[in-house]
């Protein structure tokens, strides 16, 4: 057709423009987003902090008076390094208060989303992780050191830690937002998400090991395998903790962290099915 | 030869509406917002994709860019099926509905151009090019670096329209982009639009109540109520169809001797002793050969030619079918 053979000559242009570049820019794009929220994230680096003095005393002193049996094998050091870590990882994995899909989904707003020629979860990913390397440099940093300042905390014994670290971290960035899509993306059948977001705030806060490590409940340890293998949670927070404060070997940390990237692989796998289904479906709100 | 750049084959979609009905009970209606629409549009089009509220004109324009799945019927845009082919399609195309933005709420204006270049991977050069044309001719620079949450109304859609265009779609579809806009960025948008069709290698599709727009800009009308096609041609043919007149204004020094007789001429109102006179004209002898015969038979003094008005062509297009959506089907 006449159409198709004028347009190829336009679309070969596009065609060279490597696609790693429209990705690069979206993650500066998230990055430099989340720039511009000064306050929100000035306010919730002072309550990260705050909350990361309670739960570490708290910690310390149930640990101290309790003896080794429910410290699981964490020495003070790690136990405070995994209180002050995990204070700093909230921010940069984003448990909570993640709702840009889910309003926009109410809003109707998706459609600009969908009207633009990359994948939805390719384009919410790398905006999100641009939004967690802006965290990192923040709400990460802030807690760390004032945590550090005020605490003995564990210093890593491997070189190797620091570079694992990043890595997990980073695969827990994208396990969580793997979760915190489909749970935002269940506004694509449900008007009301709140019951989807009750299940995910209960399973987030008390099974990626922010409440407390999951190495506390080893004296089941059919529960602690299952919750790694059948649930993403422990991949969002407690795979990097058990890597920053080293628990186990090398070689045991590295299948920690080959384990949450399946679980990423699996939950963006997820993702790209959800959002498939929803394109079938959609109903787009509104005008 | 155009091609055609959209082809729809009777495109449906139904919605399935619940209501209570009691305490426990509900009822389930389908009504059908677009109901069996065939259009075809070639390269180069502008159309004017009209109707009264709630005809179906945005749901249309969904299912033709790919973020509403049709019930039934056939669509192709570019050659490609919008909701199965959507991320190649948006890649050639551009939308503005009036009441989304596509651009970044928080970020400056400028950076959701820039963005806007790597996510539809324009070469730097063409967004270049392009970019400094939209500054120019939608006067975009006063507020560039502005967040684009602080842009007013108006300088947020001259962007939404920029950002739209940037990437050299084929395609435009603009659902209601003058809406809420003052005379002068009304006016900034339809220069622009009409720079555009006269290009004409962009295929332009717009919906709107205003009729400036309509008037100005659209050669060919698709008027739809209740989901169907009830018009598809000029502007012209629909005055002709509703039975639209011009009408012809004079003054004269004197009254006229005899009544004037020319085909489709009809006097139609007389004043001032009869030196103020109205006839309307259907079409069939011009004004210029009414005003001849007068000049030959008296002293003009004045004369004004009113164009049929708009207003009253559609008015009586959408009164002519009134009734509101019927469910088509019910289950309790
Ligand atoms: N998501 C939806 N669920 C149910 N009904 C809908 C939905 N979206 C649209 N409709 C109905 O479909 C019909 C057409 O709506 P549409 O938005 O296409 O109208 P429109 O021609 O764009 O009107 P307007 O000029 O007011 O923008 C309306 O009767 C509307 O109530
Ligand atoms: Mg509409």
């Amino acid at each position: 057709m006449i159409a198709d053979l004028a347009t190829s000559a336009r679309r070969s242009a596009g065609r060279q423009y490597p696609r790693t570049r429209t990705i690069a820019a979206l993650v500066v794009a998230g990055f430099r987003r989340y720039t511009t929220y000064r306050q929100a994230t000035a306010a919730s680096i002072f309550t990260n902090t705050v909350f990361g003095y309670l739960r570490c005393y708290v910690l310390l002193a149930a640990a101290a008076g309790s003896g080794l049996a429910v410290t699981a094998g964490y020495t003070p050091q790690q136990l405070a390094t995994y209180c002050w870590a995990s204070q700093g990882l909230i921010g940069v994995v984003m448990i909570w208060g993640w709702t840009d899909l889910g309003d926009r989904i109410r809003s109707g707003d998706i459609v600009a989303d969908l009207l633009r020629p990359v994948h939805p979860v390719t384009s919410y990913l790398a905006i999100d992780l641009g939004r967690a390397g802006h965290a990192s440099l923040t709400r990460f940093v802030v807690p760390m050191v004032v945590g550090a300042i005020s605490f003995d905390l564990h210093t890593p014994q491997r070189f190797a830690t620091y570079p694992l670290f990043a890595l997990s971290a980073l695969l827990g960035v994208v396990v969580c937002f793997g979760c915190r899509y489909l749970v935002n993306a269940a506004g694509f059948w449900l008007l009301d998400v709140r019951g989807v977001n009750l299940v995910w705030l209960f399973g987030s806060s008390l099974l990626a090991g922010l409440a407390f490590p999951l190495h506390f409940l080893s004296e089941w340890p059919w529960l602690v395998t299952g919750l790694w293998v059948l649930t993403p949670f422990p991949s969002i927070l407690q795979a990097p903790l058990d890597v920053l404060v080293e628990r186990g070997s090398v070689g045991q940390l590295l299948g920690v962290v080959a384990g949450q990237a399946a679980w990423a692989g699996v939950m963006l796998g997820i993702c790209w099915y959800v959002q498939r289904r929803a394109d079938r479906k959609l109903v787009i709100q509104g005008g | 030869m155009s091609a055609l750049v959209i082809d729809v084959r009777g495109l449906r979609k139904e919605f399935t509406i619940t209501r209570k009905a009691g305490r426990l009970r509900r009822t389930r209606h389908t009504v059908a917002a677009v109901d069996g629409i065939d259009l075809r549009v070639g390269r180069g089009e502008l159309l004017g994709y009209l109707g009264p509220n709630g005809a179906g004109k945005s749901t249309t324009l969904k299912m033709l860019t790919g973020v509403l799945m049709p019930t039934s019927g056939e669509v192709r845009v570019c050659g490609l099926v919008p909701v199965a082919q959507r991320r190649r399609l948006a890649a050639r195309i551009g939308v503005v509905f009036g009441q989304r933005s596509q651009l970044w709420w928080d970020l400056p204006l400028r950076d959701s151009f820039e963005l806007a270049r790597h996510i539809w991977r324009v070469p730097a050069a063409d967004h270049a090019t392009r970019l400094a044309r939209f500054r120019r001719e939608l006067d975009l620079d006063d507020f560039l670096d502005t967040p684009v949450r602080q842009l007013s109304l108006g300088q947020r859609m001259r962007s939404e329209l920029t950002i739209a265009l940037l990437h050299g779609p084929e395609v435009v579809f603009l659902d209601e982009p003058t809406i809420g806009l003052d005379v002068v960025s009304k006016q900034a948008v339809r220069a622009f639009l009409t720079e555009l069709r006269d290009r004409g290698d962009t295929t332009i599709v717009l919906t709107t109540h205003d009729l400036a727009d309509i008037e100005r800009l659209c050669r060919r009308l698709v008027v739809i109520d209740r989901g169907r096609v009830v018009h598809d041609g000029t502007l012209g043919a629909l005055h002709e169809r509703y039975g639209s007149r011009r009408r012809v204004l004079v003054e004269l020094d004197e009254q006229l001797s005899a009544p004037i007789e020319l085909p489709g001429v009809v006097q139609e109102s007389s004043s001032a002793n009869g030196r103020l006179i109205t006839f309307s004209l259907d079409g069939s002898t011009t004004a210029g050969e009414l005003v001849g015969r007068l000049a030959s038979v008296a002293q003009l003094r004045d004369i004004s030619v009113q164009e049929p008005a708009i207003e009253d062509v559609i008015a009586r297009l959408y009164a002519s079918s009134t009734t509101p959506p019927h469910p088509r089907r019910s289950r309790p």
